[in-house]
C-alpha cells in the first residue's frame, strides 16, 4: 500500500498508539477527587504541556476540543458573540477550511459583513489585501496557515502582525491543522490570538482536537455544564484521546526542520517526475511540501483516484471533506480550467519514499494508456 | 380500549372473478410486512381486509405506517372496537372520537349495519351518534355535504368498529399479481421513480446496475444499492445484478464511432438485461427514460434501443417532466440518494456530440462491425447478484 492521502488524516504513530492505551487503562474521571481522578488529571496536564511546548505557549492558553471544526466554530461564533455585538465585519479568505467557510457563511446570513480575501493572479493571497481589508469596525480575522488542497503558505504572519499592531483590539484566528508540526509554528511570531489544531492530522488518533487561546482573550464557551477546561469547554475529557494527542506532539515537536526538509525533497523529485512525463503540477516550490496539487490532463479526478486505489495507491481528489463535490478552492487559485476536473491532492508523511512516487508517476502513465478519457 | 386497523381496498374491488386471487395476495404480502410487528387476526368482508392486533402492546402507528407502503390498499382506517349494544358505541367511543373531532368545525355520521339483527336501523344510529357528539362538542355542526370529519360505524357480526380518520394508502394493485420486471436502475434519479411506479401496479420488481470501475467507484455502487434498497420498502425484496461493465464499455470506445457510442452501450446493456431475464423468466424491462431528456432519449434512439430487445421495455416516466420525476422521488424518498455526486456508468463515456437522430440501420451497422458476444457473456458470467431486503 503506498499511502500518498496525509492531508486527510495519518497513520497513528505507535507512540500515540501506547497513549491511548494507557489513557484507557488509568480510566479515572480527571475531576474525581480520589487517586485515580488525579492520575487521569496529570495524563492531561502532560499532554497539554506538550502541545503548549511545541507551540511555545503556555500550558493554561492550550483547550482541548473534538476537532479542529470545533476549535474553529467555537473561536468565530464565539468572537461574534462577544466583540461581533459592536463590530460587524469579519475577514477571512475565499480559500478557507470548510470549517471556518461555512461559518462565516452563517454569520453573512446573521447580518455580518463578510469580507473574503481572493488570491492574485499568481495564485497568492498577499498580506496587503488582508491588511486593507481590516477596518475599526473588524471583530475578526480568519485566515489558515497551509490551505488543504494545493498546500499554498499563507501569509499569516506579516498580515497578523501588521493588523494587531493597527488594530489590537481585533482577534486574529489561525487555523493551523496542516500547519501544525510540519511548519514552524510559534504563537508569538504567528501573532495569533485563536490557533484550531486538530490530532490526527499529525499521527494521533481522529476525534481529539486543540485551541490555542491567548491569554487575555476573552472567547465564551460553547459548550456548558461540568464545568471541565475552566468552564471553556464543559464535558468529561476524553482521556485517551488527548493522550494520544500528547504523545504525538512530543515525538514531532522537535523534527520540524529535518522533516520538512526530507519532504520538501520528496516534492521536489515528484515535481521533476511530473515535468519529465507531462503531468501538470498546480503546486509550486513554495507551497507546503507536504501537500501538492497535480493534474492529469483530460482524465477525471475521480477516475483516476480509483484507478490508482486498484494499484494500492491512495490519493485524494481536491479535499478528503467534499467527497467528489467540485472544489471552489481549486477554482479560487486560479488554476486552469481544464486542470481544475483533473486534479488529484498527493501529500506525503514522512514515511513516504521517492520510489513510492516512482510507483506513482507509473501508475498515472499507465492511466493515461489504459483509461478513457474525457473527451 | 382495542383498535383494528381497517385496509380499503382499491380496485382489487372492481376485480370480478378474480379478485379473490388478488386478496389472497394482498394479505399474503401484508402479513410479510407485519411479520415482526407482532401477531394479528385478519379478516375479510365487503373490500375490506380487517387487522386485529392480538397483544396490546403493539405498536400501532408503526403498523400503519408500514401497511401505507403496501400497494393495493387505497385507504387505512384506525377503528375503535367496542362492544355491539347501542349504550356502548355512545359512550365507549367518545374519548376516541375526541382527538379527531376536537379540531374539526363539522361532521357527519354514517352507519353501515351488515348485521341486519341489530335493533337499530341505519339511519336510527346516526341519529343517536349524531345527537351525543353534539351534546358532548358542541363547538361542531352538522354537515352531510362536505364534512370536515366523518364518523363512520360499522356494526359487524362480533364488535362494532367506530373510526374517524381515514388515511391515504398507497394505491394500486398488489405486488406479484402482475408478472415481473427487470429495472436498469442507474443512480440517477429516474430510475428509482420508474421501479415504483411498475411495482405500483403490481410488478414484482428485479434491478440490474451496470458498475464500470475504476471509472465509477465501490460509493457509486453502494448508493445503487441504497437506492434499490430504499424502493424496496414499496416493492419488497428485490434481486440485485451488478454487472461488471468496464471491458465493454473500453471495446466500445475502441471499436465504434463516437458519436454512437451511448446508443451502443445501451443496447449491449439491454441485451446483458435480457439474458438475466430470459434465465430467471423475467417477462419486461423497465427503465426511467423520459422522452427528450438527453441524446439517448430521444425517439429515434429509443427506436434503436428497442430494435435490441425481444421483450417489452416499460418506460413509466415517458412522458414527465424531470420536475415531476422529482417530485415523486421526493415522495417514495429516494431523492436525496439520487443526488449523491458519484460518476455513474452513464456519465463517464459519454460522447461530446452523440447523434440524436441515429438511423436503426446504421446502429446495426456499427455492431456488427464488431463482435461483441465474448464480452456480453463474460459480462453475464461474472455478474454478482445480491438479495435487497425490505429493511422496513
Amino acid at each position: 500500500m503506498i499511502y500518498f492521502d496525509n492531508a486527510a488524516t495519518t497513520k497513528p504513530c505507535s507512540e500515540a498508539v501506547e497513549a491511548v492505551m494507557k489513557g484507557l487503562e488509568l480510566f479515572g474521571n480527571p475531576s474525581s477527587l480520589h487517586g485515580m481522578g488525579v492520575e487521569a488529571e496529570c495524563l492531561i496536564n502532560r499532554a497539554r504541556s506538550s502541545i503548549a511546548g511545541s507551540l511555545g505557549a503556555a500550558d493554561e492558553e492550550i483547550y482541548f476540543t473534538s476537532c479542529a471544526t470545533e476549535s474553529s466554530n467555537t473561536a468565530i461564533f464565539g468572537i461574534a458573540r462577544t466583540i461581533g455585538k459592536r463590530k460587524k465585519r469579519i475577514v477571512t479568505t475565499s480559500v478557507e477550511h470548510p470549517s471556518v467557510q461555512v461559518c462565516c457563511d452563517e454569520l453573512e446570513k446573521q447580518g455580518f459583513e463578510i469580507v473574503r480575501v481572493t488570491p492574485g493572479e499568481d495564485g497568492k493571497i498577499s498580506a496587503e489585501d488582508i491588511i486593507a481589508a481590516v477596518n475599526d469596525n473588524t471583530c475578526l480575522v480568519s485566515c489558515m496557515l497551509v490551505n488543504n488542497e494545493t498546500g499554498r503558505i499563507l501569509p499569516v504572519e506579516k498580515a497578523f502582525r501588521a493588523i494587531k499592531r493597527r488594530f489590537p483590539q481585533t482577534v486574529t484566528h489561525c487555523d493551523c491543522v496542516q500547519g501544525y508540526l510540519k511548519i514552524p509554528v510559534k504563537v508569538k511570531k504567528l501573532y495569533a490570538d485563536i490557533i484550531s489544531l486538530s490530532g490526527h492530522k499529525i499521527h494521533a488518533p481522529k476525534g481529539i482536537g486543540a485551541m490555542y487561546i491567548k491569554k487575555g482573550v476573552r472567547v465564551p464557551a460553547f459548550m456548558y455544564g461540568g464545568g471541565q477546561e475552566k468552564g471553556f469547554r464543559s464535558g468529561t475529557e476524553c482521556v485517551p484521546l488527548i493522550c494520544g494527542f500528547g504523545a504525538a506532539a512530543e515525538k514531532y515537536a522537535d523534527t520540524i526542520g529535518e522533516r520538512f526538509e526530507k519532504a520538501a525533497a520528496l516534492r521536489n523529485y515528484l515535481f521533476e517526475k511530473c515535468g519529465e512525463n507531462g503531468i501538470h503540477v498546480n503546486s509550486d516550490t513554495e507551497c507546503s511540501p507536504y501537500i501538492s496539487s497535480i493534474a492529469v490532463d483530460g482524465y477525471k479526478s475521480e477516475v483516476l483516484l480509483h484507478f490508482l486505489e486498484q494499484r494500492g495507491i491512495y490519493v485524494s481528489s481536491g479535499s478528503a471533506c467534499s467527497k467528489g463535490k467540485k472544489s471552489s478552492v481549486i477554482r479560487e487559485f486560479g488554476i486552469a480550467e481544464k486542470y481544475q476536473d483533473s486534479t488529484l491532492r498527493v501529500s506525503f508523511s514522512e514515511e513516504n519514499t521517492a520510489q513510492e512516487i516512482d510507483s506513482l508517476i507509473e501508475a498515472l502513465k499507465s492511466a493515461r494508456q489504459k483509461l478513457c478519457g474525457t473527451r | 380500549m382495542k383498535e383494528v386497523i381497517l385496509c380499503k381496498y382499491g380496485e382489487i374491488a372492481l376485480k370480478g372473478l378474480n379478485k379473490n386471487n388478488f386478496e389472497s395476495i394482498l394479505v399474503k404480502n401484508v402479513k410479510r410486512r407485519l411479520r415482526n410487528s407482532g401477531s394479528f387476526k385478519y379478516s375479510r368482508a365487503q373490500s375490506t381486509l380487517y387487522i386485529e392486533p392480538l397483544s396490546e402492546d403493539t405498536d400501532i402507528d408503526e403498523v400503519v405506517d408500514k401497511l401505507s407502503k403496501v400497494f393495493g390498499i387505497a385507504k387505512l382506517c384506525r377503528a375503535l372496537t367496542v362492544e355491539k349494544k347501542m349504550d356502548s358505541i355512545l359512550h365507549d367511543s367518545m374519548d376516541y372520537l375526541a382527538e379527531a373531532l376536537e379540531g374539526a368545525a363539522s361532521f357527519k355520521v354514517n352507519a353501515k349495519r351488515a348485521d341486519k339483527k341489530f335493533p337499530l336501523k341505519s339511519p336510527e344510529i346516526c341519529r343517536e351518534l349524531g345527537h351525543e357528539i353534539l351534546e358532548r362538542f358542541p363547538h361542531l355542526k352538522v354537515d352531510v355535504h362536505d364534512p370536515d370529519v366523518t364518523v363512520t360505524v360499522e356494526i359487524r357480526e362480533e364488535h362494532a368498529f367506530i373510526n374517524a380518520l381515514k388515511l391515504d394508502g398507497a394505491g394500486g394493485i398488489p405486488v406479484g399479481s402482475s408478472g415481473r420486471g427487470m429495472l436498469l436502475l442507474s443512480g440517477g434519479i429516474d430510475s428509482p421513480v420508474a421501479g415504483y411506479m411498475v411495482a405500483k401496479r403490481g410488478v414484482q420488481i428485479q434491478a440490474i446496475h451496470f458498475e464500470a470501475p475504476p471509472y465509477t467507484s465501490e460509493r457509486a455502487r453502494m448508493k445503487v444499492e441504497k437506492l434499490a434498497e430504499e424502493i424496496a420498502t414499496y416493492c419488497g425484496d428485490i434481486n440485485f445484478y451488478c454487472v461488471p461493465f468496464t471491458e465493454i464499455q473500453e471495446v466500445l470506445r475502441d471499436n465504434c464511432p463516437e458519436e454512437l457510442f451511448t446508443i451502443l452501450m445501451r443496447r449491449l446493456m439491454m441485451e446483458i438485461a435480457q439474458r438475466f431475464c430470459e434465465r430467471e423468466d423475467i417477462q419486461c424491462l423497465i427503465t426511467g427514460e423520459s422522452i427528450g431528456q438527453v441524446a439517448s432519449q430521444t425517439m429515434y434512439a429509443m427506436v434503436c434501443t428497442d430494435a435490441a430487445c425481444r421483450i417489452p421495455v416499460f418506460r413509466p416516466c415517458i412522458g414527465m417532466d424531470k420536475s415531476e420525476i422529482v417530485s415523486v422521488s421526493r415522495k417514495i424518498g429516494t431523492f436525496d440518494t439520487s443526488i449523491e455526486p458519484y460518476e455513474d456508468c452513464c456519465t463517464v463515456f459519454t460522447p461530446k456530440h452523440p447523434k440524436t437522430k441515429p438511423a436503426l440501420s446504421e446502429v446495426e451497422a456499427a455492431q456488427a462491425a464488431y463482435d461483441y458476444e465474448p464480452f456480453i457473456k463474460k459480462a453475464v458470467d461474472n455478474t454478482v447478484v445480491k438479495l435487497i431486503r425490505n429493511k422496513i
